[in-house]
């Protein structure tokens, strides 16, 4: 008999399954709209340029080793990440009040951040301390917090499915009522899975509240420089937090605006009050993840750090961001055109309006049923497409799709 | 792809079955039949993570969540006297608190001293874990003969124990891969159930690329798929997918015959350099009359060393000679060379001899 006889069968990851299931169809013009990387129009991977020509450097230097890493990282990665996110200019960065620690993705620093919380904010070990993360978010926020040891974590009002917006008046109620010392999870850009997301006013008077409220901010940034194609546009919501005073955490990924998807290439970025706190942060933060994965990975994060820190490549990347991010505008663009060309009733405003990777198209889920199903078109049931699917070959089939679905199927 | 070949190192009497879309799982392995070779029923599951710390890490949040699932265990975890000192913590990350230490290393008799070991063990609880180092002991070097082995194991099957196996330095203690993971074998063969923690950092050299590896054998192939999927569940919220640079340098090698040829001498040119060290070190040592017997010297194997110096001599070592060694008397014998090693032996010798 074995020990582990009692093990469940645990549900699939959904966007996998429907990746899966993707691979799977046979259909010759089926698409797969629930992928969260990029595609190029051939619907192929890209390997960013610079990222290939700073591999090769890589290879080619032979003073390098594959020594440990120290236990917070790569310092010259964590620093040119901190920057990228802060800006330049950040006084915060210039007080020496601005720390980071590398960690294993977007996913692993939101956990490491998540751990230092439940240890250390609001008290000593304090799980019951509320969590809040958008309704809807992307799911794994839930369980990153939730093994981190939270026990109450909470949805804020974000989407607002009749008017296909953000709900700006449930969202600052529940940054009313929550109890102070809340954390509440923020996306910086390009909010995942609606795409939506508060215009800089907005941003102001959610701040203000949070300030007034002594709510913790906790930013997830997935998406910086791939929503609206310009770094700093896509970080002003940070820095504009961080220059009214606030002490955050932003947990920054490089999946996809280095395409490194598999090489885990994350930052969490540390702006505490001063200096000296900022030690002691980062000697916790050790502690933890000594006991997650000890050392991170190097070779993603020697490939950023070099990036950044040299003026040529990074402007080359850039380059490379704006190329992604203005194939998905472009899409987005034609989709919205396609399906007012073909009077699919309803409105598509949102589709230009909506930013980054993800559209919410609206589609409920018999729709969606009706897409996978009927037409092979792949999207998640929440009606989320990722625009990135979508290429000049397969777009009058999506958009006629998605037609089909409206009018035949409530 | 990289877990096949990676579990081929610790069971190579299992061939992969069929490819799987997730690279970071590995497919169900089929029993393949050598004859005169360890044989066995079950299944083997292979998880990628990143780095050995990360592999421990998952092997303790499965055992957390799900080792004797309705009795909610939570401990205890036996570790060696001495161990690593990351590893409690690991296990207490992972939400373990109850951690004990079973005795293993003897300063007396300079080695393990397997009475006390099976003595502490035969008092555990059933349902303990024990952690168990397969090879090249961290960090006295001092590591189980087949027969002791063979003890330890009955008891932990006659008191319904689990083993959890270390390799972190596979091959480096014989050059010889096979040799390294016998243990695992062994378990495996006398239908145990067994995790065990792997890690590329020493035997490819790839400490910054963080390649570690998780084996999970299995008593019924009908739990493969979801023991498979709790483990997804945790390393999901954990670090996501594990990193891949380091884990394709591996896989690459060890799945081309020529490359693996060049990886076995290159792993043994490291062993027998430490092997050299060792023997010089010892030699030099009885040439300047350093008081006790330095035969454990080449009696353990692998990268670290047990001087068996104490806290105080430590000490003299690193103040008054600029010698750093761990405190527990521990030290790296790579880190001597043909310019060191005179002085080495000397300060160690002043070190025993200087009344302290």
């Amino acid at each position: 008999m074995s020990i582990f006889g009692e093990v469940p069968q645990a549900p699939p990851v959904a966007v996998f399954k429907l990746s899966a299931d993707f691979r799977e169809d046979s259909h010759p013009q089926k698409v797969n709209l629930g992928v969260g990387a990029y595609r190029t129009d051939e619907c192929l991977p890209w390997v960013l340029p610079v990222v290939k020509k700073v591999e090769k450097l890589i290879v080619e230097d032979s003073s390098l080793n594959h020594e440990y890493l120290p236990i917070l990282g790569l310092p010259e990665f964590r620093s040119a990440s901190s920057k990228v996110a802060l800006g330049d200019d950040c006084a915060a960065i210039k007080d020496n009040r601005v720390g980071g620690v590398q960690a294993l993705g977007g996913t692993g620093a939101l956990r490491i951040g998540a751990e230092f919380l439940r240890r250390w904010y609001n008290g000593v070990n304090n799980t019951a301390t509320p969590v809040y993360v958008s309704a809807p978010t992307w799911e794994n926020h839930n369980s990153v917090f939730a093994d981190a040891g939270f026990k109450d974590i909470r949805p804020y009002h974000y989407w607002d499915a009749a008017n296909r917006g953000l709900d700006l008046a449930g969202l600052l109620d529940d940054l009313e009522k929550a109890p102070e010392h809340s954390i509440f999870v923020l996306h910086a850009c390009a909010h995942n899975p609606t795409g939506t997301d508060p215009t800089q006013e907005e941003w102001k008077k959610i701040a203000e509240i949070m300030k007034r409220r002594n709510l913790f901010v906790f930013f997830d940034s997935a998406y910086q420089g791939f929503a609206s194609g310009s770094l700093d546009k896509d970080a002003w919501a940070i820095r504009y937090f961080v220059s009214e005073g606030f002490e955050l955490f932003v947990a920054q990924s490089f999946s996809k605006n280095f395409g490194l998807y598999n090489e885990r290439v994350g930052n969490l970025t540390i702006v505490a009050q001063d200096g000296e706190n900022l030690t002691r942060i980062l000697s916790q933060m050790e502690k933890i993840v000594r006991t997650t994965w000890s050392n991170p990975p190097s070779q993603g994060a020697r490939i950023v750090s070099k990036t950044l820190n040299c003026p040529e490549l990074f402007a080359e990347w850039k380059g490379n961001v704006k190329t992604m991010a203005d194939r998905v505008l472009l899409m987005r663009d034609q989709l919205k055109g396609k399906l007012q060309a073909l009077n699919t009733p309803g409105t598509w405003e949102h589709i230009t309006q909506q930013i980054g990777m993800f559209s919410f198209t609206g589609l409920n889920p018999k729709q969606v049923e009706f897409m996978i199903k009927e037409r092979h078109v792949y999207l998640m049931a929440s009606g989320r497409i990722n625009m990135c699917g979508l290429t000049s070959s397969n777009i009058d089939y999506v958009a006629q799709s998605i037609h089909d679905a409206v009018t035949k199927v409530q | 792809m990289a877990t096949q070949v990676v579990i081929s190192l610790c069971l190579p009497m299992f061939t992969p079955r069929q490819e799987v879309p997730r690279k970071d799982f590995c497919p169900p392995l089929r029993k393949t039949q050598t004859p005169g070779r360890l044989t066995w029923q079950g299944e083997v599951l292979g998880v990628q993570t990143p780095g050995f710390t990360a592999a421990v890490r998952l092997g303790a949040e499965l055992l957390r969540n799900w080792y004797d699932h309705c009795a909610a265990w939570c401990g205890p975890v036996y570790l060696s006297s001495p161990c690593d000192d990351s590893l409690a913590g690991i296990f207490q990350a992972a939400g373990i608190q109850d951690i004990r230490e079973y005795y293993y290393w003897d300063d007396q008799q300079r080695g393990v001293c397997l009475d006390k070991l099976l003595e502490d063990l035969e008092k555990a609880p059933e349902r303990s874990v024990v952690v168990l180092s397969a090879s090249a002991h961290y960090p006295t070097g001092a590591d189980l003969s087949h027969n002791q082995w063979a003890v330890i194991t009955e008891l932990i099957m006659r008191r319904r124990l689990f083993p959890f196996l270390l390799l972190p330095p596979q091959a480096l203690c014989y050059g010889n891969v096979e040799r390294a993971a016998w243990p695992v074998h062994y378990c495996a063969s006398q239908g145990m159930e067994l995790l065990c923690a792997q890690s590329f950092s020493h035997c490819f050299g790839l400490y910054g690329e963080a390649v570690g590896h998780l084996l999970c054998v299995l008593k019924q192939n009908s739990l493969l798929l979801s023991v498979q999927s709790q483990a997804a569940t945790i390393v999901k919220s954990l670090w996501a997918q594990p990193s891949a640079g380091g884990a394709n340098i591996v896989a690459t090698v060890l799945s081309n015959p020529a490359h693996v040829v060049e990886w076995k001498e290159e792993v043994k040119h490291i062993v027998e350099r430490c092997m050299l060290i060792r023997e010089l070190l010892r030699e030099r040592l009885r040439l300047l009359g350093a008081p006790g017997c330095w035969d454990r010297l080449t009696q353990q194997s692998g990268l670290y060393c047990n001087t068996g110096l104490n806290e105080d001599q430590v000490e003299f070592l690193s103040q008054r000679r600029h010698v750093y060694l761990l405190p527990s008397g521990c030290l790296n014998v790579s880190a001597i060379n043909g310019r060191n090693l005179d002085y080495i032996a000397e300060s160690i010798h002043r070190a025993l001899t200087t009344s302290l």
